[in-house]
């Protein structure tokens, strides 16, 4: 594998929780197959964190499908937990960067949907307090009762990200979900989600197109290729866990950000402009 | 409040104020036009035969209305989750909905000979089906794939997922077709009532006015119609207001 490289050479001692090996696939269109993924490869510890960029179209939402068990690959393996995923489970949680809230339901009774599915016997009572606890860490306590069309987009995307982990997932799966707010909406919702993190107990992959958002909120990043996309770099992110906004003014900050900049451009086929 | 009832009560006044004056301008007795001063006495005269009509029409309406519901929601349902049904019976309902009803009255009063309720209940279903079924099947195929996936990704059937999401997130598409098919139903009724001989409903009395040259009668059974109409409309708006009032925008 050309260009697979890492800053910290110093791997993880626990077993990845998601693991994907190999993964090639292609989309069947009229006028021929279509591929998206090439040598997939991604190795993400428990409790850790993996942001993936890549250029438009390459292939990034086809991957959370993938590890969510909504399609099989072509070829290759995902895993997660040791298991091999060939159809969805409940451990697993999604958010995208359309918040779809129901809107004939309130924002709790939105919050408390996956619990539905997932714990049909749980008492009403244990939900609602599950919700309330989620809404409160994200700062939208006091607009449980309300609807989603009462709430800012912002506000939505909180909500969105209290539904998709309220069932204690393992894994957590976010499709570009910060990808349509404005510049200061999103750097709170980084901040958010950092303190759920901290919080909560899941394993993430977040698909972004933004680099700032990846090195913030990311223990590793992850640079596909163009379509078809391959794992081009791996970057680890050498930042401690609770660290603030400013850190993305520091110059080690910086450097990783050039780093990553040029991958995208080499993703691009803009190699010669990366080299400048 | 007083503008919800007000303005359409002058404006009925209105109405019938210009209807009077036209009548009397023209000098029009009232084997030509019945002015709406005409109308009280037909109605003292006749009561009993708009109370049991207005029943016979009301009823076949709404049997016809919730036939076309439920088999307009299956339709719906079957053209919305797979790509084949839907091209196979997209023309087909086309083509069935072009199809003037009215030469559709033989045909039943042949195949259902003297069934008479039967027949106008089925004519007031298959006039009226069809938008249910459209928007319906419309509503479940543009459901964006997001809304699935949150549920598909928790290992959610396809009936859960059609209970808790798509049957809600259509609910405002079925009740504006709703609005269009209460209305349809209830002229499917009343052509029956008025082309097939020994009908019955308001449609039957307004023929008997017309064979006994009673023209109050028969305006009075066309304002007769249009309350029910009204009345049927308001209550799909009652209805839709109890289950999708959230669709609805505020301010």
């Amino acid at each position: 594998m050309n260009g697979t490289g890492s800053e910290s050479p110093a791997s993880s001692p626990m077993k990845p929780l998601i693991e994907i090996k190999g993964v090639r696939h292609a989309y069947r269109t009229p006028a021929g197959p279509l591929p998206v993924l090439d040598g997939l490869e991604l190795s993400v510890p428990e409790g850790e964190f993996c942001a993936v960029v890549g250029p438009s179209g390459c292939g990034k939402s086809t991957l959370t499908r993938l590890v969510a068990g909504l399609m099989k690959p072509d070829a290759g393996e995902v895993w997660l937990s040791g298991e091999r995923v060939t159809s969805p489970r409940k451990t697993v949680g999604m958010a995208f960067q359309n918040p779809v809230l129901l809107e004939w339901r309130t924002i709790l009774d939105n919050v408390i949907l996956p619990l539905e599915i997932v714990a049909p016997r749980m008492p009403r009572r244990d939900r609602v307090a599950r919700a309330e606890e989620l809404l409160a860490m994200v700062g939208l306590d006091g607009f449980e009762d309300k609807r989603p069309s009462e709430l800012s987009g912002g506000m939505r995307q909180r909500a969105s990200l209290c539904r998709s982990i309220v069932h204690k997932p393992s894994v957590l799966i976010l499709d570009e979900p910060f990808g349509a707010l404005d510049n200061f909406t999103r750097e709170d919702l980084w901040q958010t989600m950092r303190d759920l993190r901290a919080a909560e107990p899941f394993t993430t992959i977040l698909i972004t197109h933004d680099l700032r958002e990846s090195v913030f909120l990311g223990d590793q990043v992850v640079v596909l290729s163009g379509r078809p996309a391959r794992t081009q770099y791996v970057m680890d992110v050498d930042l401690p866990p609770d660290r603030d906004l400013d850190v993305l003014f520091e110059p080690k900050v910086g450097d990783m950000l050039h780093i990553l900049r040029d991958q995208i451009k080499v993703a691009q086929g803009r190699a010669s402009e990366a080299a400048a | 409040m007083i503008r919800s009832v007000g303005v359409p009560v002058v404006a009925l006044a209105v109405f019938t104020a210009i209807w009077e004056f036209v009548v009397w301008a023209n000098g029009w007795p009232d084997f030509v036009m019945a002015s709406p001063s005409d109308l009280p006495a037909a109605y003292a005269r006749f009561w009993e035969l708009f109370l049991t009509g207005a029943w016979q029409t009301l009823w076949r309406t709404v049997a016809g209305l919730v036939l076309a519901v439920i088999v307009g929601l299956l339709l719906g349902m079957i053209m919305g989750f797979s790509r084949i049904m839907r091209d196979a019976l997209y023309p087909l309902l086309v083509g069935f909905n072009a199809i003037p009803k009215a030469t559709l009255v033989p045909v039943l009063a042949l195949l259902f000979i003297g069934q008479h309720d039967f027949n106008t209940v089925m004519m007031a279903f298959l006039i009226s089906f069809f938008p249910i079924a459209v928007s319906v099947g419309i509503g479940l195929s543009t459901l964006e794939p997001e809304y699935r996936d949150i549920l598909r990704s928790l290992g959610a059937s396809k009936v859960t997922i059609f209970w808790k999401i798509a049957l809600p997130k259509t609910l405002p598409e079925f009740f504006g077709a709703l609005k269009v098919s209460v209305t349809l139903a209830f002229i499917g009724t009343n052509l029956v009532e008025i082309v097939s001989p020994h009908g019955r409903g308001l449609g039957a009395l307004f023929l008997s006015g017309q064979t006994n040259s009673n023209y109050p009668l028969m305006f009075a059974v066309l304002i007769a119609l249009a309350v029910l109409g009204i009345a049927l409309y308001y209550a799909v708006v009652w209805l839709e207001k109890t289950f999708a009032g959230w669709a609805e925008r505020k301010g």
